[in-house]
């Protein structure tokens, strides 16, 4: 098997991962939700930070739980949750970021005793001078939470190595999307798509190994890989589910340079500085990361990263990717399209109920948009020939 | 002219004449802010308005503008243009037709005055945030976030210092947009009037665990928008004085605000403001009367934790632990005392899909209501302000059935 195959095989079976290594292992898994919940420190805490992103596979028992205007993320946590297809968790950690997780965190609290549950409730401003300190002082919490509920202390010591991971860990990712980046032949989206799920699923250390054998394979590579696809895409949006869009987009003939998802870019960008109190070293990586919609650091910090990456990366347009009844991406949307509309960078929207609805319909739109940015490519071709 | 009903005229609540004026006048004063040189701020119906008082400046609810937009039936019209705009038909309805109104000075009062400042409490939603993000982009005006973080079990000490802190902060941001200093002796006074005019709303709404209620919840939805907007004036304890006097006299009369009232009911969440005459018709036809709500109570609900000696100490608290910032047991808590204070036989639950946090976590209150209390529920499915979601035929079919339900049950008793 190749590096590729083990995270492909963990991307198709994630919970068959989940229980073997519990068994193996015996090390404890705990649940969480979003890149807000801090898993350097269930990292520090011996035990495997496992982020849920619901199967959605046959919706019955979530439905008496929660209504038809929910998101299929939250839906399909739960009813994994419900049937008993997570029952190798620990425990679960809930930030707080939207409304539906903040219920969800309830409804679960309520309703499975799956060991622990932990509510992380981090500031929704950042920046203000009050948030940094509140930030700080809730990350504590949570260790000392997480201390007590492996009666277990979390050294510096540990902290420091867990962060170090991280560090290692971010950096690869980094490091194998900037290749991907610069000569989009050398990897396919796709198993760029299986290489984030399994780095917030797979035992952190063990990921970092593979990833920089990747790492390598790519750069070795990176000369003779095929010539790269016609058309260069950012993605932006809501892909909480980490929905499998980057093959999509490929497929429709293109590639995919940049994207400003919390399972993407957000999950491995800014590094964690080491020569600090370790706990506040997240705080400050959260304050300063791009932030999700549901939180605030300013009223064009979102629009001035997408269209950063895009100038950057040399895109031609954005695909704006929304899942649907996600509240603070979709109000997003139209001031975020303003914004690349006044710097005259195409974009286009497709908004997806849950992976399985990523279908035909989306390619065609993909498929269109695609051929609209080649005919750009072609007239400002023409053009910048003519004025020669 | 047509001859009025005599029986019709008696349920009629007088001081409402009063309250029309006094929100006419508010308007009126708020729409020509720019000549009086007041400063207009936008603020989230659960934000501290408290310290806008102490300053003078006048505070607007685009919530309430929402719910003008709900009840003036033009909440298609503005979610259909949000659409065009680029919002999805899933997001919230108030959002989406204030929103919508700004660029054309649209809906029932030809748009808001144009904000000076705006200031968003995230206490009641995630939705604010963005809502006042975006219009603080369309204004360019400055905008400030009060942070409450949510409650799901407790509200500890990190929680209350960080509120707290956050309070400073708005108080320097309100003077330097204003520019100049906040009169601290003012805002105690504008702290003891806030809790005044709370308590005496609660007195309002306490009224009508008598039998028969002499106002219902469709009545309080009308009234609640002084409690909401001018929070912490002498007005709003003025008003309510003279309303809680009247509905005294209603109980001394033997007035209920239904005729022949049989039947006690809960309502919650949002009202479904182009509905509510066809509502509390629907239910008066069958006897019953919609006599509390967790809605308009929640502008009282925290009242536990405020201390009018003490008002900028406590507010820290007395803004977090509202209503919908707290977890859905600590909501079924509430929604169970609201039964057993007003003797409700049932619950009428509005699933609104444009508010999440209210929405969700409905269904397990209504079992845990269903295990404590043994009452039955109706869950109905619309939207507060967007029409295309409601459908009468359903709703009325479903209502009939629910209040076959409670009949057999009270016969049974």
């Amino acid at each position: 098997m190749t590096h590729m195959d083990i995270l492909e095989e963990l991307k198709r079976h994630p919970y068959e991962y989940a229980r073997k290594y519990k068994s193996e292992r015996g090390r404890p898994i705990v649940g969480y939700f979003c890149s807000y919940t801090p898993e350097e420190l269930i990292f520090a805490a011996d035990t495997l930070p496992f982020r849920l992103f619901g199967t959605g596979e046959h919706i019955r028992l979530a439905d008496t739980h929660l209504q038809a205007y929910c998101c299929s993320l939250v839906k399909g946590a739960l009813e994994d949750a419900m049937t008993g297809r997570l029952d190798f968790l620990d425990g679960v950690v809930f930030p707080h970021t939207c409304d539906t997780i903040q219920r969800l965190s309830d409804i679960w609290r309520l309703n499975l005793p799956l060991g622990f549950h932990m509510d992380v409730v981090l500031p929704v401003k950042l920046n203000a001078l009050s948030s940094r300190r509140y930030m700080i002082d809730v990350l504590m919490e949570f260790r000392r939470n997480l201390e007590n509920a492996f009666r277990k202390k979390i050294t510096d010591e540990a902290l420091l190595d867990s962060l170090n991971t991280y560090n290692r860990i971010r950096l690869l990712l980094q490091k194998i999307h900037d290749l991907k980046y610069e000569y989009p032949g050398v990897i396919a989206g796709e198993d760029l798509h299986s290489i984030m799920m399994a780095s917030m699923i797979m035992d952190r250390s063990e990921l970092a190994d593979v990833l920089e054998r990747i790492a390598g394979d790519l750069e070795s590579r990176k000369n003779t890989s095929p010539s790269p696809p016609g058309e260069r895409i950012v993605l932006s949006g809501g892909s909480c589910n980490l929905l499998d869009i980057y093959g999509i987009v490929e497929e429709a003939g293109a590639a995919v340079v940049g994207d400003d998802f919390c399972t993407g870019s957000r999950y491995y960008e800014g590094l964690l500085t080491i020569d600090m109190n370790p706990v506040e070293a997240i705080a400050e990586r959260y304050l300063t990361r791009n932030v999700c919609p549901a939180k605030h650091s300013g009223l064009s910090t979102r629009a001035d990263n997408i269209i950063s990456v895009v100038r950057e990366r040399k895109a031609g347009g954005v695909v704006f990717v929304l899942l649907k009844f996600c509240d603070p991406h979709a109000f997003d949307y139209p001031s975020l399209k303003g914004a690349l509309d006044q710097e005259g960078i195409p974009s286009t929207l497709i908004e997806i109920e849950d992976q399985s609805s990523a279908d035909g319909r989306v390619k065609t739109r993909l498929e269109a948009f695609i051929e609209m940015l080649k005919r750009k490519d072609r007239k400002e071709g023409e053009l910048s020939g003519a004025g020669k | 002219m047509k001859e009025k009903d005599p029986e019709k005229e008696k349920r009629k609540i007088k001081s409402a004449a009063r309250m029309k004026e006094i929100m006419t006048h508010y308007y009126i004063e708020a729409k020509t802010a720019d000549q009086s040189g007041k400063k207009v701020a936008w603020i989230t119906s659960g934000g501290p308005v408290e310290p806008l008082i102490a300053m003078e400046v006048i505070p607007i609810y685009p919530e309430n503008h929402g719910a003008m937009i709900g009840a003036s039936k033009m909440g298609k019209d503005l979610c259909e243009k949000a659409e065009r705009m680029g919002y999805s038909s899933d997001l919230c309805s108030y959002a989406c037709s204030d929103i919508a109104c700004s660029p054309i000075n649209g809906g029932p009062i030809g748009g808001l005055p144009r904000p000076d400042m705006l200031i968003c409490c995230t206490n009641i939603c995630g939705t604010v945030l963005k809502w006042y993000e975006i219009q603080a982009r369309y204004y360019g005006a400055p905008l400030f976030i009060l942070d409450t973080p949510f409650c799901h079990t407790d509200f500890p000490e990190q929680a209350k210092r960080y509120v707290r802190r956050q309070l400073d902060e708005y108080m320097d941001f309100l003077e330097k947009v204003c520019g100049r200093k906040i009169d601290y002796d003012k805002m105690k006074e504008v702290g003891k009037l806030s809790i005044e005019g709370q308590k005496l709303w609660k007195a309002v709404l306490d009224t009508a665990t008598h039998r028969p209620a002499p106002l219902s919840a469709f009545d309080a939805f009308f009234h609640l928008a002084l409690i909401v907007t001018l929070r912490g004036t002498a007005q709003v304890v003025e008003y309510y004085t003279l309303l809680l006097k009247e509905m005294n006299e209603r109980i001394d009369a033997g007035i209920g605000a239904v005729e022949n009232e049989q039947y006690r009911l809960l309502w919650d969440n949002i009202p479904i403001w182009y509905r509510t005459k066809w509502l509390s018709e629907k239910f008066a036809s069958h006897g019953a009367c919609l006599v509390a709500d967790t809605y308009t109570s929640a502008w009282c609900g925290s009242l536990e934790y405020l201390n009018e000696n003490d008002f900028i100490e406590t507010m820290a608290e007395g803004y977090s632990r509202i209503y919908l910032n707290i977890g859905i047991d600590k909501m079924a808590e509430i929604v169970i005392s609201l039964i057993d204070k007003y003797d409700a036989d049932g619950i009428v639950m509005h699933s609104n899909r444009s508010c999440k946090p209210y929405s969700f976590g409905q269904y397990d209150i209504q079992k845990i209501v269903r295990e404590k209390r043994k009452i039955p529920s109706l869950i109905i499915d619309a939207d507060m302000v967007d029409e295309r979601f409601f459908s009468e035929s359903q709703v009325e079919t479903r209502i009939d059935a629910f209040m076959e339900v409670i009949k057999g049950t009270s016969a049974r008793e």
